[in-house]
């Protein structure tokens, strides 16, 4: 079974963004893959690499990294939310003049068609809405 | 056939009434993170669950980790619902067409 996820919820605002991993990391364990993680609205806090929370919390946007990471998973950050919430890569930090980016390794930022494409192509969308 | 998730707690929010009003025949209900508080005997919600799983035979499920967070796994639960864990949920959601999210 090929899955996506659409991540709506903050760390540590709701407990979406928690769900959603443990739902990734099960799904993953039963042999299924991801074909893409989208994270729209608030979701998009998770791809800040400059989080530091108490030590001994969990980290989830570090515990997002590295699964991302160890599994090469496609994980979109939608670019309109992520503007507005002052989530930005070099790139459109650039573009519009800011003075540091904060955008975590292994997210890419797009648009909302990225969600559609992850509808259309994988088995199951899972939505996990804060 | 539809997986319905719910995860806002029915003491607070009307959304599992929302989604019990519509829900098809043969469809599904998970609960997740405050929606397991529907599980309870003593919910707002817990007739109409009944009602649903005996008369459209309404499968109604909830995930133990949320359960057993807000220290709910030893308390008196609906005979309805099922506890199960997010590998059961992995599962559930290939054995639907498709996963309806209510937040």
């Amino acid at each position: 079974m090929i899955f996506s996820l659409a991540i709506y919820g903050a760390p540590y605002s709701s407990q979406a963004s928690d769900s959603a991993y443990r739902f990734a990391t099960a799904a993953l364990a039963g042999g299924h893959s991801i074909y893409r993680l989208f994270f729209y609205a608030d979701g998009v806090h998770n791809a800040t690499r400059l989080a530091a929370p108490p030590q001994d919390e969990n980290n989830l946007p570090r515990a997002w990294r590295q699964l991302i990471e160890a599994h090469a998973i496609d994980s979109v950050v939608c670019i309109a939310s992520a503007l507005r919430r002052g989530i930005i890569n070099g790139e459109e930090a650039e573009r519009y003049g800011c003075d540091a980016d904060n955008l975590a390794g292994g997210f890419e930022v797009s648009g909302l068609g990225q969600l559609l494409d992850a509808a259309v192509r994988c088995d199951r969308l899972i939505t996990f809405g804060d | 056939m539809v997986l319905h998730t719910v995860n806002k707690s029915p003491f607070s929010h009307c959304l599992l009434e929302q989604c019990l009003q519509v829900i098809g025949d043969k469809h599904a209900l998970l609960l997740l993170e405050d929606g397991v508080y529907a599980a309870l005997t003593s919910s707002p919600a817990a007739a109409r669950l009944l009602q649903c799983h005996s008369e459209r035979a309404l499968a109604v499920y909830a995930l133990a980790p949320d359960l057993r967070a807000r220290g709910l796994l030893e308390r008196g639960l609906l005979a309805c619902v099922e506890a199960v864990s997010y590998a059961d949920f992995v599962r559930l959601a290939g054995e639907y067409d498709s996963v309806q999210s209510w937040f």
